[in-house]
Order: structure tokens, then sequence, then C-alpha cells
């Protein structure tokens, strides 16, 4: 690999990573301005996320002229792809963080519902940690770190999956909250697909370590919960 | 790339296109990206679509309004040409566009072939190269040459990197130590050749000898490296190996280079200059002029439609 092509990987992968904390620090405040109803934190992820796209864009383009440039093959072929896929990823995780946040925001004005009827702190926590652990893994190339984000995706799943029933028992038993139970709905679901992003960009990076795609079968148990989801 | 405009244009021919075609002084800036090849090849004195970021750069060799002739055939036109101090630029088109020529008018050793017309003005450092008071040889020290084929003499290694020193006259072994010491490290052949160095170089691989002879240039101090071809008598590695010392050695030294190569120019340089039958026709930064050419014959040149 030549100088150049490597002090341009390591700027990409630096790029990356500064845009993964971008989006950590996103959700982060996201699911902190649901938390302590703060609606100028919600504000400000809003605000937040046009600087995401942006430096989204400033990867793609640096990635296509180091494609356009050095014509990588094999390992650093596979990088760049997975660098392009990955900040898709990331942007989309910012995209989902911002939905939060306007639901965060919208339930700031309404009145406060003190037990919500599923596990949404620990579904939010796991979804952070695998964002964290997507990242990290992708820092060393840490293939257990990725696969145990794959794993973790199913507690997740398993959340989502109760949570219909849950919410829908708390719809008939309080209508008066109706309101509020449509908007936890609403971010449980954006919670369960930013961390399928999550999944996504560890398995770009056990697609870089070994070449091979990892996506869920068709028949998979979680990918049928997706289709529940949007039913 | 739907319609082809070469086709356009002669289906929509007129008398006055034809004449514009040929004696235009200036291409009009919004027909420029419909320019054809053959409008190019046309025009004598077309103007390059140069990229605005050459002009914030300091430049250290400036070509004006030069022409060269061999003998009553005319193998450049009307090149204007900043080249960036401490940067690489590459100089890249098909065989016959007068990349080598460019090249060698730089330092002057086309000067030595017989029916050689020149016209216009090149300047190193704000003086004029073509000027009858200039010492060519005191000019060629200040510019370093790499050739295609690795030339080294046949002598030591030692002896080879300081060449320019011994005649010069230079006789203190400390310097001619340390200068040989420091050219090795700078090319990036010293750990390679350290215990030999009284060797003969002809034992060196092909890919030693070409650093061997980027060592003897820079030996010298230059403040140009020229390089013309400098890595296609090479397998892949010492490409590598050269294309590395190439990007170690920008900033330090201004660096033209005439490559055959795209990906070469693509990967080592910061400017690239594509021309075509003795036109500069664009010249902008290496990474603009890869992924987004502002001419079409450009786009077609790097793609590999023709050339």
């Amino acid at each position: 690999m030549s100088i150049h092509f490597r002090r341009q990987t390591e700027k990409l992968k630096k790029m990356v990573l500064t845009l993964g904390g971008m989006v950590e620090q996103a959700l982060r405040d996201a699911i902190n301005s649901l938390d302590q109803r703060d609606p100028e934190l919600a504000q400000r992820v809003i605000r937040g996320d046009r600087q995401i796209n942006s430096t989204e864009v400033e990867i793609e383009e640096e990635c296509l002229a180091t494609l356009a440039l050095h014509q990588p093959v094999a390992f650093d072929l596979r990088y760049l792809i997975a660098i392009l896929k990955m900040c898709n990823d990331l942007e989309r995780i910012g995209d989902l963080a911002v939905n939060v946040a306007e639901q965060a925001k919208f339930l700031c004005s309404e009145e406060e519902i003190m037990h919500v009827p599923y596990d949404l702190t620990a579904m939010a926590s796991r979804a952070q940690m695998m964002l964290k652990n997507a990242l990290d893994a992708l820092v060393n190339v840490d293939t257990t770190l990725a696969e145990g984000v794959r794993a973790a995706d199913r507690q997740v799943d398993a959340i989502y999956r109760e949570m219909f029933e849950l919410i829908e028992a708390a719809m008939r038993e309080n209508p008066h909250q109706l309101t509020q139970l449509i908007h936890y709905l609403q971010i449980g679901r954006q919670i369960e697909r930013l961390a399928d992003h999550a999944v996504n960009i560890a398995e770009d990076v056990l697609y870089l370590s070994n070449g091979e795609f990892f996506k869920k079968n068709a028949g998979d148990e979680n990918d049928t919960i997706g289709r529940i989801g949007h039913a | 790339m739907g319609t082809n405009p070469v086709m356009d244009k002669s289906m929509s021919t007129t008398e006055s296109d034809l004449n514009n075609a040929n004696t235009a002084t200036v291409t009009q800036p919004d027909d420029r990206d419909q320019l054809t090849l053959e409008q190019i090849a046309a025009t004598d004195n077309f103007k390059s679509e140069t990229h605005d970021a050459l002009y914030q750069e300091s430049p250290i060799i400036n070509v004006k309004n030069f022409n060269l002739w061999y003998g009553s055939k005319q193998a450049l036109f009307n090149i204007n040409m900043p080249i960036a101090e401490g940067q690489v630029t590459a100089l890249v088109g098909p065989s016959g566009c007068g990349k080598s020529t460019l090249l060698r008018s730089v330092n002057r050793i086309n000067d030595l072939i017989d029916g050689l017309h020149i016209d216009g003005e090149m300047d190193l450092n704000g003086a004029p190269i073509y000027d009858k008071s200039v010492d060519v040889i005191e000019l060629r020290k200040r510019m370093g040459m790499v050739f295609q084929k690795p030339n080294p003499f046949p002598m030591s290694i030692f002896e080879n990197v300081v060449y320019s020193l011994r005649i010069d006259g230079e006789r203190n072994k400390g310097v001619l130590e340390e200068v040989c010491e420091r050219s090795l490290r700078g090319s990036a052949l010293w750990d390679e050749v350290k215990d030999r160095i009284h060797e003969s170089a002809l034992g060196l691989s092909g890919g030693q000898q070409q650093r061997l002879c980027i060592a003897r240039a820079i030996a010298a101090e230059p403040e140009v490296l020229l390089m013309d071809e400098p890595c296609s008598a090479l397998d892949p590695i010492a490409t590598g190996k050269i294309e590395d010392l190439v990007e170690e050695l920008r900033g330090e030294y201004t660096i033209l280079m005439v490559t055959h190569n795209m990906q070469q120019a693509s990967r080592a340089s910061n400017y690239t200059a594509f021309m075509y039958l003795g036109r500069l026709v664009e010249y902008g930064p290496t990474r603009d002029i890869f992924t987004n050419p502002h001419l079409r014959p450009t786009e077609d040149y790097i793609s590999g439609r023709f050339g």
C-alpha cells in the first residue's frame, strides 16, 4: 500500500469516526431530551442534523476521490466500500435520532405519562451500546465485537415485538393518553430501526475483514418483525 | 454520454461554425464543455482550461505562449502553464501529444536537436530560461532530471551520487560522504546499499538504479526535478517505491513528471495537465481532473475512451 493511499485511508477512518461521534451524541441527546422533557435539547438535535448530513457528503466525496485516484483492490477496496456504506448508515441513524427528538419535543408539550408501557430505557441503552460497539469494531476491525452487535439486536427486537401488545393494552386502559402512547410507539419503532443500522455497520466490519456479506436470511425470525412493525 | 458531440456538431455545421473552430482566439466559455478534440486540434492558439486552483499557487516555472517546432513541424502550440512550487505536476496525454517535448524544453536539453525553433517564454523563479545570457549548464544544474530507463554511470554507487559535486571540483571527503548519505536516504535507497556503496552501480536492480538516479539528481540540490516516465521500465513493486519517494520528496522539491500511466498520475501527483497534439487541453488539481474534469475530451481520455 503506498504511503499516499495509507494516509488517505487513515484520514477517511478519522472522518468516519468523527461522524460516528456526532451521531452518537445526537442519539444520546435525543434520548435525554425525552427522559428529561427538555425541548431545547431536542431542538439542538434537530438543528445539528445539518452538520451530520454535510459531514456525510464530505466523506462520500473523499471516498469517491480516493477510489478514482488510487483504484484500490482487495482489502483496500472493501475498506472504502465499507466506509461508504457505513457513513450512509450513520447518516440514517442521525435522521432517526432527529425523529426521536421531534417526538420528544412534542411529548414535552403534552401531559406527562408516568409509566411507559414497554422497556424504552433498556431498548434505548442497548441501541446506544450497539452503535458504540459497531464503531469500536471498525477501529481495529474487531470481528468479535461486530458479532456481538448482531447478537444484541435480538434483544432490541424482542422488546420491540412485545411493544405493540403492551401499547395496545395501555391504550385500552388509558384512552385519554392515546396521543402520547402513539408517539411512544413511534419512538420504539425509530429505535428499533436505528439498531438495525448499527447492525449494518457491524456487518460492514465483518465484510471488511473477510469479504463475505452478512445479511439476515429472509426466513430469519429477526427479519419478520420488521414486517409486523410496518404492517 | 448519450449523444456524440462530434456528430451533433457536424450535422448542424454552418460556414461560420467552421470559421470559428479554426480562427477563434478565445473559445466562448459557455460552449467550452462541448469542445471536441477535433476543434482543439484545429486551433493553433487554443486557450487551455486551467482550473482556478492553479492561480492560488506560487509558480516556480512559468510557461507563457510557448510554441516549439521540430523543423517545419510544430510540436507545441501556445502553451501557458504555471508550475506550482513544491508540488508534483504530472503531464499526461496520448503518444505524440508533446508532453516529453515540453518537459525537455524546461531544462533545454531539446537545444541539442537540429532544426529546433521556439517562440514564447519560460521562466524559472522569474528569470527567463530562454535568454542569450543564460548559461545552459548552470541552468541544468538547477533542474535534476530522471529518465525513462535508469542510466547509472559505470562507476561505484558512491561516485554516481557525488558525480555533480566532483564535476564542480569538490574534494572534501567528509562533504562528499555526507551528501552521498543524505541523497541516498532522500531517495529511500540508503538502507539497501549502505554496505556496498563502493561497489559498481550496475549491480543494482532496475528499481534501485532508478532510485540511484534520483539520488544523483537530488545530490546537486536542484530546484526542480524533471522525471520523464520514471517508472515505465520498472516492475510494480519498484514503481510503488518510486511513487512513495515522489510523495516524500514533494514539498522539498518541485517535481514535473511525464507519465504514460494515468493511474500513476492519479496516485502520485497534485496537479495534472492533459495534453493533446501539442495543446495543453486541461490543467488542474489531480483530484478534480480525475473526478470532475471540465472538458469532455479530458473525461474521455482519463476514462480510457481514446489514446
